[in-house]
């Protein structure tokens, strides 16, 4: 169009590169493009200065690089005509965003531009800040947008009201001067500039309880006449969509006054009727009317109870669930997510419908369903919806199977009546989707498993059975490999036949040939492997007569690049060749695995799984009968007739359970000890080991205060404990517990909340006091932390202050170190120390402590014992 | 709040794309090529959202177009379809039966008309009749800047003659 310019047309650009074939013949005409533009630009040609943003702006949609053009924007806002200006703004929004330096730039043409005569220069200049601006730029032109909230022009103001809300969302300081004039806003008769205002209000209260608290006051009844007002109005085309003026108006409406109406009695109160008028008048045959149905009922919830309004929305919601159009069953399913929380019954009723719709061919749905089926589940349907969702699992697509297992394991983890028909589930699960059943859920398992003494025997054969249809399910074989390793015999002898079972038939020939199939169907799977030696180590000694066989076997991975599958191979093969004597201790069954521990440490470890494990409390009464409940100690036996196989023993005891093969620290002893501090003790005495003659069902911590002494009071105490282990070999043993349980609690710093709880004088006597102070972590109810201040009442000083505390079973409790063992005399200063309780049984039961403080008065030893039953009831 | 407009093309090109948030040019190329693999292999009969990667995403296809709008979680869907549903019929009424070919070769107008309609990812104007009359303003604004640019040119020339 300009004769005497260099380079093609934006068309002849286009055509061009729509024209290339090939990737590559696109990227050179892009790249000879670029390079025609770069010329033009460093030859500052003002007349293609049009052009070549237009062209840059195509190739960027191509997603090519097209930083260099960003100071071309500028130069085009900055230049007088609107034409110029308008290309330049289009480009300044397409190419830059607010995170890049050069916006800062354009800050003084743009509150230029907010000044112009011109109200479409202004409209352009309102529409860049309103999609692209930084804080910063919002501080420095929020005065400007301020001012043009009251421009005469509609097209203006309605321009400036969205703008609004991009400054106060990016600095909500300045949201106390748009209070005024944004609900001004609010009387206006012009569509454009109602919508944008109520808009405007609305993301006001979301970042101003004071807007929120004036505009309830207010603006709530003219609102209300607003929305009955837009309802009967008559028809006009302008606006129409379906026979509904201006459903955008509609929604908007609703949208505020929801915000309006929660938790406020009267300003829902004022709303119920036109809500009511709504939600039975509106036409819902087009996706427009649904639009503000569906809005309505996400107000009805959200408001101030009214049991007539909330009955008319859930039949409304169950009218969308039946419907054919499938966009309407999915914001259904979405907004009885929302109900359940406001009336659970009503939501049960549609539980078939839902069902139906997890089964659904549409992706979206099945996701929405399956959550809010999730949210369905209690302790009365658990088990036809659990065998719906596992039928369905069969079925399934395999991008659906991820999430689908998931659920199911989190729902019969959370709410299953008895272990046996857990593991019945899991197995189930482990059968159809063993490849997405998560690590935890089958470490889960299988400690679940192990407690269950009763139902070794009926696990095993059913696993038996169920890895001769689906080797290929991962999980599944492991959880098998696991339990012939430890029940094999059982496995053989049919012993512990329940009545629902039929007897089989297998020879220990068939039970090693299971492991030998898992150990060449997962070749390349390190865990499966390492777990399938330990099992043939295991069966070795159950069934004598296949030893040889097994050690063929065993000896064909001690060339083996894996040194962990290396070394296991070399001395597994060594105990059976030469250490017959020992082997069968060696290879006992596992003590029963600890539910308890195990659970709170999954749950303290992983607080993001909170939603699919957390809080599920394995403690289940047993199908069949009661679990004993032997203590881990047994292990710390094994250790002791050790004779030392391998080069390391925490290795060794880790292997022994086989289960975990995180990186093990090869270097165990004193080194580990000391670093892990507390915890090591904790995971040791956690065990259950009756450690102090007192208090067999207490666990007694000590802070890791005295650094030096953990080992040394661990002697102690072993001496005294049932254990006949060694101060040495318990001291090593220590390291290797804590491996075992594969999960060590986490090292959470305790944070001052500012205590809500009152506090409570623990312990007072003649010369110590012990104020304790609570907090709790935000999302988190079961654990308490306490900051524990010691006062001395005496003159004199107190030196060697050692406080110890101890809990009942169903609590855990972490001393951090105390801020000093020097307490000085007569209240001069205090010791702070924090201690961290979890209550497994939170809410069930509360807090209960038993606390010794040992110190030192001019080198005389006291010694200090109180109890504390009286913990704030609310701690729980 | 809508976070992003994309229109893509049943074979996958990107013909319009506008970001309320701020996302890095990696983010966007991701969100395009991963969304752009969702929804194109999605079944006719199937609803108009998907959630992917916490994104919720509101499509709807046009002849050869997908038009799609990313959402906040608790926006109205429904109410997001109607206004993709707007848009189309603005363009519709600006281009005179719209194709994909206008909106490849006028592109910058498609922008032009969403600006129109959408600021800071929020609805700015419920009638399409208002919208259409402003875009009609502004052309005409650059067509007069064009006029009196080229009477300009032709004095200059016929001054130098």
């Amino acid at each position: 169009m300009i004769p005497f310019s260099s380079g093609t047309r934006l068309r002849d650009m286009i055509r061009a590169i729509r024209a290339c074939k090939t990737a590559a013949e696109e990227r050179a005409v892009v790249r000879k493009e670029c390079a025609a533009i770069r010329t033009s630009m460093n030859e500052n040609d003002q007349d293609c200065r049009h052009r070549n943003l237009a062209k840059l702006m195509f190739i960027h949609m191509l997603g090519y690089p097209t930083h260099f053009g960003q100071m071309e924007c500028l130069k085009l806002i900055a230049s007088a005509g609107f034409p110029e200006k308008r290309i330049g703004y289009l480009g300044l929004m397409l190419l830059l965003d607010e995170r890049q330096e050069v916006l800062m730039l354009v800050t003084n043409s743009l509150k230029q531009d907010l000044n112009h005569s011109n109200q479409y220069i202004m409209g352009l200049a309102l529409c860049a800040l309103g999609n692209i601006c930084s804080a910063e730029m919002a501080r420095d032109l929020a005065p400007e947008v301020e001012r043009l909230l009251q421009f005469r022009d509609p097209n203006v103001r309605k321009k400036a009201a969205l703008c609004s809300i991009r400054i106060i969302k990016k600095v909500p300081d300045l949201s106390e001067n748009f209070i005024n004039p944004a609900a001004a806003l609010l009387k206006e008769k012009h569509h454009g500039v109602l919508i944008t205002g109520i808009q405007l209000c609305t993301d006001l209260c979301k970042v101003s309880p004071e807007a929120l608290e004036f505009l309830r006051k207010k603006h709530t009844d003219g609102l209300v006449k607003t929305l009955k007002d837009a309802v009967n109005s008559p028809y006009t085309p302008e606006y129409d969509i379906a026979g509904i003026p201006d459903p955008f108006l509609h929604i908007r409406l609703l949208k505020l006054l929801r915000v309006l109406g929660q938790g406020d009695a009267d300003a829902s109160d004022a709303m119920n009727d036109i809500l009511a008028q709504v939600a039975t008048k509106t036409e819902s045959k087009k996706n427009a009317g649904n639009a503000i149905l569906y809005e309505c009922v996400e107000t009805i919830m959200s408001i101030e109870d009214n049991g007539g309004l909330r009955v008319l929305a859930i039949n409304i919601l169950g009218r969308f669930l039946s419907n054919r159009d499938n966009n309407i069953r999915y914001v259904a399913l979405n907004m009885l997510m929302k109900a359940i929380t406001v009336d659970a019954q009503a939501v049960q009723r549609h539980r078939a419908t839902i069902l139906k719709c997890v089964k659904d061919s549409d992706a979206s749905i099945q996701k929405r369903a399956l959550e809010l089926v999730y949210a369905l589940v209690n302790d009365t349907n658990v088990k036809p919806l659990t065998k719906e969702l596992i039928d369905y699992l069969e079925v399934s697509d395999q991008e659906f199977k991820g999430d689908l297992t998931d659920k199911i394991c989190s729902i019969v983890e959370k709410f299953s009546p008895e272990k046996i028909w857990y593991i019945d589930q899991m197995l189930r699960v482990l059968n159809e989707a063993g490849n997405f059943v998560k690590d935890e859920v089958w470490h889960a398992l299988i400690v679940v498993i192990s407690s269950a003494s009763d139902l070794h025997g009926y696990t095993v054969r059913a696993l038996y059975k169920a890895f001769q249809t689906s080797s290929e399910q991962e999980s599944l074989v492991r959880v098998a490999v696991w339990c012939i390793g430890e029940y094999g015999d059982m496995l053989v002898n049919n012993v512990g036949m329940l009545d629902i079972e039929d007897p089989i038939m297998v020879t220990e020939s068939d039970t090693v040939d299971v492991i030998k199939i898992a150990i060449k169907h997962h070749a390349l799977d390190l865990t499966t492997k390492a777990m399938a030696l330990m099992a043939l180590l295991k069966l070795s000694s159950r069934f004598p007569s296949c030893s040889e066989r097994i050690k063929d076997i065993i000896v064909q991975h001690k060339g083996s690049f894996v040194l962990e599958l290396q070394q296991r191979s070399l001395e597994f093969n060594s105990i059976i060749e030469k250490h017959q004597k020992i082997r069968s201790a060696l290879v006992e069954r596992m003590p029963i695995l600890d539910e308890a521990t195990f659970s709170t440490r999954r749950a303290g470890l992983l607080p993001a799984a909170v939603s699919t494990s957390g809080g599920a409390s394995l403690d289940l009464p047993n199908g069949v009968a009661k679990p004993s409940a032997a203590p881990l100690v047994d292990l710390l036996d094994l250790s002791d007739d050790l004779p030392a196989p391998s080069s390391s023993d925490g290795d060794f005891l880790q292997d022994l359970l086989g289960v975990d093969l995180s990186p093990a620290p090869t270097q165990s002893g004193l080194g580990q000890i000391q670093k892990a501090g507390t915890d090591v003790l904790l995971d040791l005495l956690s065990i259950g080991t009756p450690v102090q003659s007192s208090s067999p069902t207490t666990e007694i911590l000590l802070p890791s205060q005295n650094d030096k002494s953990p080992i040394a009071t661990l002697d102690a105490r072993s001496s005294s404990s049932s254990l006949s282990a060694q101060a040495t070999s318990s001291a090593r043993a220590a390291p290797m517990m804590d491996l075992l349980d594969g999960f060590g609690p986490s090292p959470l710093k305790p944070e001052d909340n500012g205590s809500v709880y009152p506090s409570l004088v623990a312990f007072e006597s003649s010369s110590l006091r012990i104020t304790f102070n609570f907090s709790k972590q935000p999302g988190n109810p079961q654990t308490t932390l306490i900051q524990a201040t010691f006062t001395n009442l005496t003159p004199n000083v107190f030196t060697d202050l050692i406080f110890q505390a101890a809990v009942p079973k169903f609590l855990q409790l972490h001393l951090d170190p105390a801020s000093s063992n020097i307490l000085p005399a007569s209240g001069n200063g205090s010791i702070t120390q924090n201690l961290r309780v979890t209550n497994s049984q939170h809410g069930k039961k509360s807090l209960l402590m038993r606390m010794r403080m040992s110190y030192k008065i001019d080198n005389k030893d006291m010694l200090e014992e109180g109890q504390i039953n009286n913990f704030p009831q609310d701690l729980g | 709040m809508i976070q992003f407009v994309l229109l893509i093309s049943r074979q996958g090109k990107v013909r319009l794309t506008k970001w309320y948030s701020p996302y890095t040019q990696k983010e966007r190329s991701k969100v395009i090529r991963e969304l752009s693999g969702v929804i194109l292999t999605r079944g006719p009969k199937l609803c108009n959202f998907v959630e992917w990667r916490g994104h919720k995403v509101v499509y709807k296809r046009y002849a050869s177009l997908y038009f799609c709008m990313g959402i906040d979680q608790e926006d109205n869907e429904l109410e997001v379809l109607e206004i993709i549903h707007h848009y189309v019929e603005i363009l519709d009424r600006y281009f005179g039966s719209v194709c994909e070919l206008d909106l490849i070769f006028n592109f910058h107008k498609a922008y032009y008309a969403l600006d129109e309609l959408l600021i800071a990812g929020e609805l700015q104007e419920s009638s399409k009749k208002t919208v259409a009359r402003l875009i009609a303003a502004q052309d005409s604004l650059v067509e007069a800047a064009k006029e009196q640019a080229s009477s300009l040119s032709n004095i200059i020339s016929q001054a130098t003659k």
